[in-house]
């Protein structure tokens, strides 16, 4: 029987030579990982197992993102717990304040999830490695405890959607660009349970760094995982961040899906997603006047260097408009460095805005840029519910970088092209 | 319950951050989890629900964040069942992995009122709704998670299987 792309790597891990759709599997797990709002609870539950013991030290990453640097007691309470289980069992990926970063970037960044690889996060996001090749979904805080004690998780096979890539972006148009259309297509429960399986030749054209945007916000159409297929542009970056070995699945031809969309990319503009669902897209040409208090560039979804290179370059000489704070969150220590090196920061303050040590920050509400009530935001993040940057009655508007800097000059939504002339295509 | 219990009634895609906002979740501990449940939809639920009170709601219910504080709250609120057209994956897994009870009915979801007296059968997965003299059979679960459920979520199913030598990995 023909398997996708994500069955094949299931079927690898469960010890069988094929798996189907809906079937119930128990599977080896390569990663576990939970942050400093899920893992606490794990630990709890991981502690009722009788004579519980981690399956593996190496196999297991705890992140301090979501709260941290502590914000207050309590989630410094929440951390502590944590940091003192990964030293009572000798977890050898823990990443303490100096060397932590928002978790969906910083483990690729750290060559702990590899093409082929099953991992598990108590953390959504968790689908972001789907653009290495790997199997990645998101769990809850009990299935991570018992992931860390056993080193296998059950899963129900998905069936998958097909989305054909053709041609490729043009203009300011970016991954989050791409990722959003397809959600404002499809709906918030467009891929319930299933893979979204991204194919074709239009595939080649998209950076590694635009293919974690695009797996990162498969959970926002439901799915269970968002994969790429393996290519040159995968192997360079696997070989630079790890020499560990992997192996490359790929999808049978004849594979089955419920259904293929086909995307020409040139057609793609820059979209942003209105309160309160990812799926509420329109063209940010077609906003109407939304003016905006506040403007956040980072997370795990748009936070990468070439995510804050777009940024800088059109924050670059000029300044953010008055009566509008912006809130750049590099992901990671070493983009944080990175973007030193470059000048990135330094364009930044230069054109008004704050850069801030790599947090989740607003992105959750958490801190760092919590909106007051009736404000808005435009923000590179990939939630725009109720609540999600603050009081319930304040707005969140999703879009990519260039969308986000370009407003933060206008003080208002726009299409980038609205007061920059269109890039040649980068990358 | 001869009365049934009390329907509180939602609409579609009823997110995680609605069922309990991310500015609580610097807690786990659930009966301070319960307190705010539902609060940025609902305002009134967490003071007024009883033990045994029904949630009804339509497609995708629990979306977004993977946090098992959403089912952890609901369950501490005393919600005896969680009836759904569909529920999003990860709150599927939660509930199942916590025995908070769900059943996917569509047209006992759609059907329900806000107020209405439901009652809910677990084991053979049939809902009766007293209000309006009707009822559906919701699917029912598969033996494997029927077995995560019977032995009171999986910290108990995985406590059972390691117990008894069979604990499977590499
Ligand atoms: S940046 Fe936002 S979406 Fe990403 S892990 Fe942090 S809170 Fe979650």
């Amino acid at each position: 029987m023909a398997m996708t792309m994500t069955q094949k790597i299931l079927a690898a891990h469960s010890g069988e030579s094929e798996v189907v759709a809906g079937q119930l599997i128990e599977a080896r797990l390569d990663l576990v990982l939970g942050n400093d709002v899920t893992a606490p609870v794990a630990i709890r539950e991981f502690e009722r197992i009788p004579g519980a013991a981690v399956f593996d030290r190496g196999k297991i990453a705890l992140v301090p993102d979501h709260f941290a640097p502590n914000k207050d007691i309590e989630s410094a309470e929440q951390c502590k717990a944590m940091r003192e289980f990964a030293r009572k069992h000798g977890i050898e990926n823990y990443f303490e304040i100096g060397c932590m970063g928002i978790e969906h970037a910083l483990l690729p960044e750290r060559g702990l999830v590899l093409p082929g690889e099953l991992v598990i996060g108590a953390d959504s996001h968790t689908c972001t490695y789907g653009a290495a090749g790997a199997f990645s979904t998101g769990v809850g805080s009990t299935d991570m405890a018992a992931g860390m004690a056993t080193g296998v998780a059950w899963f129900k096979v998905p069936s998958a959607i097909r989305f054909a890539l053709h041609g490729g972006l043009g203009g300011w148009a970016s991954g989050k660009d791409l990722i959003l259309s397809i959600i404002g297509a499809i709906g918030v429960d467009g891929a319930l349970y299933r893979s979204m399986e991204f194919v074709g030749p239009g595939v080649a054209s998209l950076t590694m760094e635009e293919r974690f945007t695009v797996a990162n916000m498969a959970i926002e159409a439901g799915a269970k995982n968002g994969i790429f297929p393996v290519d040159e542009k995968t192997r360079a970056w696997a070989a630079s961040v790890s020499n560990r070995p992997y192996v490359e699945y790929a999808a049978d031809p004849d594979a089955e899906y419920e259904r293929t969309i086909t995307i020409d990319l040139s057609t793609i503009r820059p979209t942003v997603a209105f309160p309160h669902l990812p799926s509420n897209t329109r063209p940010a040409s077609g906003s109407g006047v939304v003016a905006i208090d506040q403007v956040v560039i980072g997370s795990c979804t748009n936070g990468r260097i070439e995510d804050l290179r777009v940024a800088a370059e059109i924050l670059k000489g000029r300044r953010v408009a008055d009566g509008v704070r912006c809130i750049v969150f590099p992901a990671t220590q070493k983009i944080y460095l990175q973007a030193i090196r470059e000048g990135l920061i330094e364009a930044f303050i230069e054109a008004g805005a704050i850069v801030s040590t790599p947090t989740c920050g607003p992105c959750l509400g958490g801190h760092m840029g919590i909106l007051a009530e009736g404000e808005r935001a435009i923000a590179t993040t990939n939630r725009n519910f109720v609540g999600r940057m603050g009081h319930p009655k304040s707005e969140v508007y999703l879009a990519s970088p260039a969308t986000a800097a370009a407003s933060a000059i206008a003080g208002k939504i726009v299409d980038p092209e609205e007061v920059l002339e269109a890039p040649g295509r980068r990358g | 319950m001869e009365n049934g219990s009390r329907v509180w009634k939602y609409g579609d895609d009823v997110d995680t951050d609605v069922i309990v906002p991310a500015r609580y979740l610097t807690t786990s501990v659930p009966e301070e989890l319960a307190a705010h449940c539902m609060e940025d939809i609902d305002s009134g639920f967490a003071k007024a629900v009883s033990p045994g009170d029904v949630i009804v709601a339509g497609g995708n219910f629990g979306c977004g964040s993977s946090r098992e504080h959403a089912p952890i709250a609901i369950k501490a609120s005393g919600v005896s069942c969680v009836v759904a057209a569909s529920f999003a994956r990860i709150f599927f897994r939660n509930a199942i992995n916590i025995g908070l009870p769900i059943l996917e009915c569509p047209e006992a979801a759609a059907e329900a009122e806000n107020g209405d007296r439901m009652s809910v059968d677990l084991a053979s997965g049939m809902i009766r709704n007293l209000t309006r003299g009707t009822s559906h059979a919701a699917a029912p679960f598969p033996p494997f998670m029927r077995g995560i459920m019977d032995a009171g979520g999986l910290i108990a199913y995985v406590s059972a299987k390691s117990s008894a030598g069979s604990r499977k990995g590499s």
